[in-house]
């Protein structure tokens, strides 16, 4: 098929891990008349499989840290303030960070602790709650109870092949249907069967509409094979979910949502994050590109389930850990530093004698973005959005 | 219990119309899989021992490559060949599924299969879930969990796929000389995705002496699994409180036992048994008889798979799953009168166009699922526009492409639904333009996709 993307509303996507493997997908929420949410734009992306914080924004300045990591530390990165150094997969970003549109919160991490499980770890990174809801109970995404509290939002997900799903916008809050202009190539008789057969199970129903479109762009046979090639990286896919995305944000949209993958290095880690580094850079400078001036009021958050251990492991790569990393970038965001309180790599600092030590909730970072975006209050971001959630101070990481 | 053919078919099994000499009723079932598994040696697959000297070939010729360009060609010739092979092994898998009379044997296989999923990460192993199919899952299907899990943990897919194979004890002879160490992969998924569940008592510490205890095992080319004594890492690992001391693979099984008779695998296993034949909401009286038999009998599977089939509510009549892209396949394809040897003799080409590819737009590649915690059950997974958009369009196509004559749709109707065909259902074949689209309306039908 070709490689557009083809929108559809979010009658519940199904909470989580229920990705498709090849197929990536953007959800995107903005208004139908009207701008309940003002000019800012929000751009989440979730990395999944644990992104190695420490490996990111290494803390050249921590005595311990060259001791953990003896394959992984320095090689080639950018010092950023005397302390931390960026990762040299990520060095395009340095005028962004010099432009003071890029900022790093480091030792974060989401209330999920100890069992390190990816599978539960990004269900409670995208519901948003805490510990005391069991995990896969909450049947929305953090983002989907924005939604649901600003009047006049709606949420819709375009999918194309080459991904994953997110379902932080997945919930009850209502959707809209965009209907592509693909000329059918299915007879209309045969359409108007279709639509007869599937009317009284409502699963099928929802998903055949759109499903009927997008069969007709498709052929049943067509390959779609990642075979690695000149592009390891895949990047012409991240181009297309991005000018996708971009050119929806330029209008009415307001925040977009998507994934990458491809962050569990438990081996042979200098490869393996350099392809999704670069992948991640490739996002955020080809955001910058196509948003123009929309740029200056954006503010992209990409984050992770939980970090990784501090100690390289035996095999060049490093295991689940807790504390991690959160990337902000955008005209939006205060950037040229990091924020967020450094717990050091002493023993007696580390998490579980492995671990970086959390200091920070990510949600309380998504929580003050938001605050400062869109004005939303306090008390609302604490009991709506994340329930349960102490935003703590403002870490003014927002213009 | 009284089980109807239909629900028989389709939960526990590939549809209708039935092959011959299949069971009607539970008894019957648990009687065919008693049976030796004669179609594996009729739709032979490949296993580890016959897969070696194609992976050692293609280790020597990617070494060579390096070196002299003119091994190029030998490289290309050893991937080519182990893709062939595979491919060949995956055919002989649908085959089975289409010929075999006990379509609940073929349904655990794939249920085994992904309770210990292993996915092809690169070109260079795609043989690689294959055979840990044909020696650790078929093999064990009918005997006790924990001769499964032992095989399975053992396997070289198993150790490949989840990094065993790097894995050195930090305190070993090989990692002292070489300063190499631990990898938790493994011993994390054993734990969380294959025995206990994530939601049971273990802490990281088990988690860490469950890797500690696991070094030593590996996979060697040409010689294919081995225990390397100098990798194990020394002394006595505590896993949930029991210490498993010794040398070689002895402690390993030990501990591999012990987590097999734990009552929260027990619990995990018969959980995911009835969510994935019955029920995404499971009820909670179905999984705790499952349960109990597991626990009664220290994990016998016959009695675990008795148990699933002798409470009533393992047949309640609603169709509450999506048939899987594979199953819609296979399905598909029973319905349509397609043997395994039919489908054998079609040779490579049609079986990559119209079942390899399409597997992929459905959302099911044949290399596996994403991750170690293998497909996902939830029907919302599987019945959503993109998902829903490819089979229609495979119903539409590919039988078509497939046979010289399509069937009478009302005819495949019956056939393949029985009496889950609804009047809503064949009032719109009769009435499609072509026979291509009454076929492809059945096909496509929620009755067909859901099971």
């Amino acid at each position: 098929m070709d490689r557009r993307f083809f929108l559809r509303g979010t009658a519940l996507l199904g909470c989580s891990a229920a990705a498709h493997p090849f197929l990536s997908t953007v959800t995107l929420a903005g208004a139908d008349g009207g701008h309940p949410l003002g000019n800012h734009r929000l751009v989440v992306i979730i990395l999944r499989g644990a992104m190695d914080g420490l490996d990111v924004l290494q803390p050249l300045g921590d005595p311990m840290f060259a001791s953990f990591r003896p394959t992984l530390a320095g090689a080639g990165a950018t010092d950023l303030d005397g302390y931390f150094a960026l990762h040299a997969r990520l060095g395009a970003l340095m005028p962004l960070w010099q432009a003071g549109e890029l900022a790093f919160a480091h030792a974060v991490s989401t209330p999920y602790r100890d069992k390190r499980s990816h599978f539960d770890g990004q269900d409670m990174l995208e519901a948003g709650t805490g510990m005391d809801v069991p995990i896969g109970d909450a049947r929305d995404g953090w983002l989907n109870r924005l939604l649901q509290a600003v009047p006049g939002m709606r949420a819709e997900t375009a999918y194309a092949l080459g991904g994953e799903a997110v379902p932080l916008l997945a919930g009850v809050a209502p959707s809209r249907t965009w209907t592509p202009d693909t000329a059918l190539e299915m007879s209309s008789q045969n359409r108007l069967l279709l639509e007869a057969i599937y009317h009284d199970d409502p699963l099928f129903q929802g998903a055949s509409v759109e499903a009927m479109d997008l069969a007709a762009g498709m052929r049943a046979e067509a390959v779609a094979a990642p075979t690695p090639g000149p592009d390891p990286a895949r990047l012409a896919e991240i181009d297309t979910l991005v000018d996708f995305a971009a050119s929806r944000l330029i209008e009415d949209t307001r925040i977009a949502a998507f994934s990458q993958n491809g962050w569990d290095t438990h081996r042979g880690q200098v490869a393996g994050i350099g392809r999704s580094l670069t992948r991640l850079e490739r996002t955020i400078l080809r955001l910058k590109e196509k948003l123009g001036p929309v740029w200056d009021t954006t503010t992209v958050l990409a984050m992770t389930e939980f970090g990784r251990t501090v100690r390289e492991n035996g095999t060049k790569g490093t295991d689940h850990g807790t504390g991690g990393l959160m990337l902000m970038a955008g005209g939006a965001v205060r950037g040229g530093k990091v924020y967020g309180r450094w717990p050091g790599l002493a023993e007696a600092d580390l998490y579980d004698q492995r671990d970086l030590m959390p200091t920070g909730d990510v949600r309380a970072y998504a929580a003050w973005a938001m605050a400062a975006a869109y004005g939303l209050d306090r008390r609302m971001l604490e009991t709506s959005v994340f329930p349960g959630l102490d935003l703590g101070d403002d870490p003014r990481f927002m213009l | 219990m009284a089980a109807d053919p239909a629900t028989i078919a389709f939960r526990f099994g590939y549809g209708l119309p039935h092959v011959s000499g299949a069971a009607t009723d539970a008894a019957g079932m648990l009687a065919l899989l008693s049976e030796p598994d004669d179609i594996a040696g009729r739709h032979k697959g490949v296993g580890f021992a016959a897969a070696l000297p194609l992976l050692t070939e293609m280790q020597e010729a990617r070494r060579a490559q390096r070196n002299d360009p003119v091994e190029k060609s030998r490289y290309k010739a050893a991937v080519g060949a182990s893709d062939t092979a595979a491919l060949a092994g995956a055919q002989a898998g649908f085959a089975r599924v289409l010929d075999n009379p006990d379509g609940f044997r073929e349904r655990l296989v794939r249920f085994w299969a992904n309770h210990f999923s292993v996915s092809a990460k690169n070109r260079q192993e795609v043989l690689l879930p294959g055979t840990l199919i044909e020696d650790a899952i078929r093999p064990h299907l009918t005997g006790r969990f924990t001769d499964m899990l032992q095989a399975v943990t053992l396997h070289p897919a198993m150790l490949i796929y989840l990094d065993q194979v790097l894995s050195v004890g930090p305190g070993s002879k090989t990692g002292q000389k070489r300063d190499r160490g631990l990898n938790e992969n493994l011993a994390r998924e054993l734990i969380e995705l294959h025995t206990l569940g994530v939601n049971a008592g273990y802490s990281q510490d088990d988690v860490r002496q469950m890797a500690e205890l696991l070094t030593g095992l590996t996979v060697d080319f040409p010689r294919g699994f081995v225990f390397e004594q100098r990798r194990a890492e020394p002394g006595a690992e505590t896993v949930l409180g029991i210490s498993y001391g010794g040398e070689g693979v002895e402690p390993i099984l030990a501990a591999l036992d012990g987590l097999a008779m734990r009552p929260e695998t027990a619990g995990h296993i018969a959980r995911k048994l009835v969510v994935h034949f019955v029920s995404d909401t499971p009820d909670d009286a179905l999984v705790a008889h499952v349960r109990a038999a597991y626990l009664k009998t220290g994990g016998d599977l016959m009695a675990v798979y008795a148990a699933l089939l002798d409470h009533p509510a393992a047949w309640g009549s609603d169709a509450a799953k999506a048939r899987q892209p594979f199953e819609f396949i296979v399905s598909s394809l029973r319905a349509l009168g397609v043997t395994g040897d039919a489908l054998m003799q079609g040779g490579e080409r049609p079986f990559r166009r119209f079942i390899v590819a399409p597997m992929q737009v459905m959302g099911q590649p044949m290399q596996g699922p994403p991750g170690p915690d293998g497909w996902p059950e939830d029907m919302t997974a599987w019945i959503n526009p993109a998902g829903l958009a490819a089979r229609i369009n495979w119903a539409m196509d590919v039988p078509a492409r497939l046979l010289p004559d399509l069937p009478d749709p009302r005819d495949l109707a019956m056939g393949a639904l029985g009496s889950r065909a609804s009047e809503r259902l064949l009032w719109a074949v009769a009435r499609a333009e072509t026979l291509r689209e009454g076929v492809g309306l059945v096909l496509a039908s929620a009755e067909f996709n859901r099971r």
